[in-house]
């Protein structure tokens, strides 16, 4: 019976094959996940904000000085999840900006509770197709923020908006762009 | 008679003797390697599933065919719990949940690809059997405790509200993360994951099959289109179902080991889960209408005694459904907020599919041009596939727009869709195939009467079902609640009667099998004669228990259509 054997030589072969692929579409599902945060962070997809560093700053200060000192408002918006004892607000609910010029907001946070609590929050920009554009130097977002019960902390943005939001067909007609933020209870880092 | 035809002409009895020894009952049907019998188990199991999952759509219809809550507060009762408003709506979301899992899981999926697959795939290329016997039997008894593990769900806490899942078939994070407490969303996960596994071992096994077991002299080329269609299927299966599997198991560890992959609060994102959800939901669409294609195509070819028309643009159409499905995903997501351009790309690949599914329409509709036509119940089936699931489709490039979709997401409109393209498309053709192969596998005839019957009421009923939530959807209905206001009433209501007229004709269907299997006439080997021309018309009915030990030949004049061995 060698024929028999052969054939099932190649049916093992074969069957093989296919699981592996499976196997690899299971790998593929979970390298979703960073590729998919890569994917935001690099498309600006969801309103994903951009991080921008100081040098990147004065490019942008630079090129905006040529465009005529176009503005745009920025509107700030602050809430918490559900479980969260907290006081969160911007200082200012709007703000108008030079495309390109350097401007600061405030947050404010207070713990309303009677322990200490860590939080972090996520954030991203209505509308979405503005995140490309939004950048950040220093964001309270980019940390862990722990309160002592009764604490009230002033929070800084420093961002800028990007001069090349002009040139953008499907964002340069935005007006009002709106920075948002959320405070979640920080989970505990995973041992 | 052609020399290499000895075993390839019709088995009879006196050859039966070898070929015929069957196990002791319980061996036979609990540890059965046999195609065959596995089969049969599946169409049993998917069957009784479909009972299951059609009488809680019942209970759906009768809640909503007046405003108000009328009934939900009785089987919250009826379930153990305390009504109120929470409970009921709990109660609404686990029947909502319950039965588009066990409609797609634990209904379709193993009807078409366990049921009507594991008969026909072996003898329609000519092997003896599947490649690997024992792993079948696996498949199946996986998909069994997957079904267990979704009804035991049912009578576990699962939120705010009670027991069961209440989180739709789609398990969308944050409710079946943060939102759904206790150890029933736990349970659907892992029949899921049961049921999942079950098919991706499944669809390994047709890969194999089908490379590797067909008959000498037969070609890819030569295949019959059922055969092409179960062979696509187990690719889509095979490359989407992993991916389902790492969303849930992230789903389940998010849950219970704190691990925040679609949770914000620690850097993930609720829309990533959709994304993976999709990437598996939209192929397994085709996953359960592909098989359907292809039972269509052998029933419409056989009734007008003609081969079918296109074979090649039939088979690479569903060829290119099948590829085309991978990259179309986030069109059931429009609305989660995507610019403009990634929706003008989802839009237009979403109705690039209507070209292949327009060539395998039109094929269908030019191989009975000209043909000598048959009405017979398996062909009268075929022809109300063809055309709900046209309906189906036009709704469908209708939902494609995501403009248009903007408007309708998440209404009756496509819960009206998705029905005309499922439970008329994917239902009317195993109804069809039902019909078309019952008597060659239990080898008695059902009575042709009662399926036309069957189809006729089966027919009116589900159209009147499903039509009205046409107009509930544009009028703004939404999907999954159980109440609405006065001004949905009128259609609600006839939705509701059309459920009784489908059910009713689901009677006849019963008392059609139970005629068949008591007092049904004996079916000889062909008993659709001249236009069934693949190779299980070579065969007794029921074919032995193990066929073609000697392999039948493909030889040079045969074509993709006719297999029947050389008449001298």
């Amino acid at each position: 019976m060698s024929s028999t054997t052969a054939i099932d030589q190649k049916n093992a072969r074969v069957g093989i094959l296919a699981f592996m692929g499976a196997v690899a579409m299971l790998g593929l599902g979970y390298a979703a996940v960073p590729l998919y945060d890569l994917f935001c962070r690099a498309t600006g997809f969801g309103g994903t904000t951009q991080v921008a560093s100081e040098t990147d700053a004065q490019i942008a200060e630079r090129i905006a000085a040529s465009a005529g000192g176009v503005t745009r408002s920025i509107r700030f918006d602050a809430s918490i999840a559900g479980d969260m004892p907290w006081t969160f607000r911007p200082r200012q609910t709007t703000d108008t900006v030079q495309i390109g010029v350097r401007d600061m907001a405030i947050y404010t946070a207070r713990n309303d509770g009677d322990e200490p609590v860590t939080g972090t929050a996520t954030f991203n920009v209505e509308p979405q197709q503005a995140g490309k554009y939004f950048n950040k130097i220093q964001c309270f977002c980019f940390t862990e923020q722990t309160l002592q019960p009764g604490q009230e902390v002033q929070m800084p943005v420093l961002y800028f908006v990007d001069p090349a939001i002009l040139e953008d067909e499907n964002a340069k007609d935005i007006e009002q762009i709106t920075l948002s933020y959320t405070f979640h209870r920080a989970i505990a880092p995973e041992s | 008679m052609a020399t290499t035809a000895e075993g390839f002409d019709i088995h009879t009895d006196d050859h039966a003797h070898d070929a015929d020894h069957k196990p002791s009952f319980f061996v036979r049907w609990f540890m059965s390697t046999n195609h065959k019998d596995i089969g049969t188990l599946y169409l049993i199991f998917a069957i009784f599933a479909g009972i299951i999952g059609g009488a809680i759509s019942g209970v759906m219809r009768m809640e909503l065919a007046e405003p108000g809550i009328q009934y939900l507060q009785w089987w919250v009762e009826f379930m153990g719990g305390e009504p109120s408003v929470s409970a009921n709506f709990h109660m609404w979301n686990v029947f909502i949940t319950a039965h588009g899992l066990i409609m797609v899981f634990f209904m379709v999926m193993p009807a078409m690809i366990g049921g009507f697959g594991n008969w026909f795939v072996p003898l329609m290329i000519g092997a003896p059997d599947m490649a690997f016997p024992r792993m079948n039997n696996i498949s199946f008894w996986l998909t069994i405790a997957g079904f267990c593990s979704l009804m035991f769900s049912m009578f576990v806490p699962g939120g705010i509200g009670g027991n069961g899942a209440g989180v739709g078939w789609t398990v969308y994070a944050p409710l079946s993360t943060t939102g759904s407490a206790g150890p029933a969303v736990d349970f659907a996960i892992f029949s899921l994951h049961l049921a999942g596994a079950g098919s991706i071992l499944g669809a390994t096994n047709f890969i194999t099959t089908i490379l590797n077991m067909r008959a000498p002299g037969m070609t890819l080329h030569k295949m019959p289109l059922f055969v092409w269609s179960m062979l696509v299927t187990a690719f889509l299966l095979l490359l989407a179902l992993p991916v389902l599997a790492a969303a849930i198991t992230m789903l389940l560890t998010d849950r219970n080991f704190d691990t925040a992959f679609f949770n914000p609060a620690g850097g993930g994102d609720p829309v990533l889960y959709q994304h993976l959800f999709w990437f598996f939901g939209h192929p397994e669409v085709y996953i359960m209408i592909l098989p359907g294609f292809g039972m269509i195509s052998q029933i419409v070819a056989t009734f007008s005694r003609k081969p079918v028309f296109g074979y090649l643009g039939m088979a690479y159409a569903m060829v290119a459904i099948g590829v085309v499905g991978f990259v179309v995903w986030a069109h059931h997501m429009y609305t989660v907020g995507m610019d403009v351009n990634m929706k003008m790309y989802f839009t237009a690949a979403t109705m690039v599919i209507a070209v292949p599914t327009g060539v395998k329409i039109f094929s269908w509709i030019a191989t009975m041009w000209g043909g000598s036509i048959e009405f017979k119940s398996p062909m009268v089936w075929a022809l109300g596939f063809i055309f709900l699931f046209t309906v189906g489709g036009v709704t469908g490039v209708y939902l494609a727009n995501g403009g248009i979709d903007d408007v309708v997401h998440d209404t009756y409109f496509v819960v009206a869709h998705f029905h005309y393209v499922l439970s008329m498309g994917a239902v009317f053709s195993l109804f069809a195939a039902f019909y078309y192969w019952f008597p060659k596998m239990s080898g008695r005839w059902h009575s042709e009467f009662l399926s036309h019957v069957h189809f006729w009421v089966f027919f009116v009923g589900v159209n009147i079902i499903f039509f009205p939530q046409h107009f509930l959807g544009w009028q703004g209905m939404p999907r999954r609640y159980p109440d609405y206001t006065e001004a949905y009433a009128y259609w609600n209501e006839i939705s509701s009667l059309g459920y009784a007229v489908m059910a009713f004709s689901m009677l006849i269907f019963f008392v059609n099998i139970g005629y068949a299997l008591v007092a049904g006439r004996k079916a000889e080997g062909n008993y659709w004669g001249e236009g069934a021309t693949t190779l299980e018309w070579t065969l007794s009915s029921p074919p032995p228990f193990h066929q073609f030990e000697t392999l039948p030949v493909i030889e040079d004049h045969h074509d993709y259509h006719d297999h029947m061995p050389s008449k001298t």
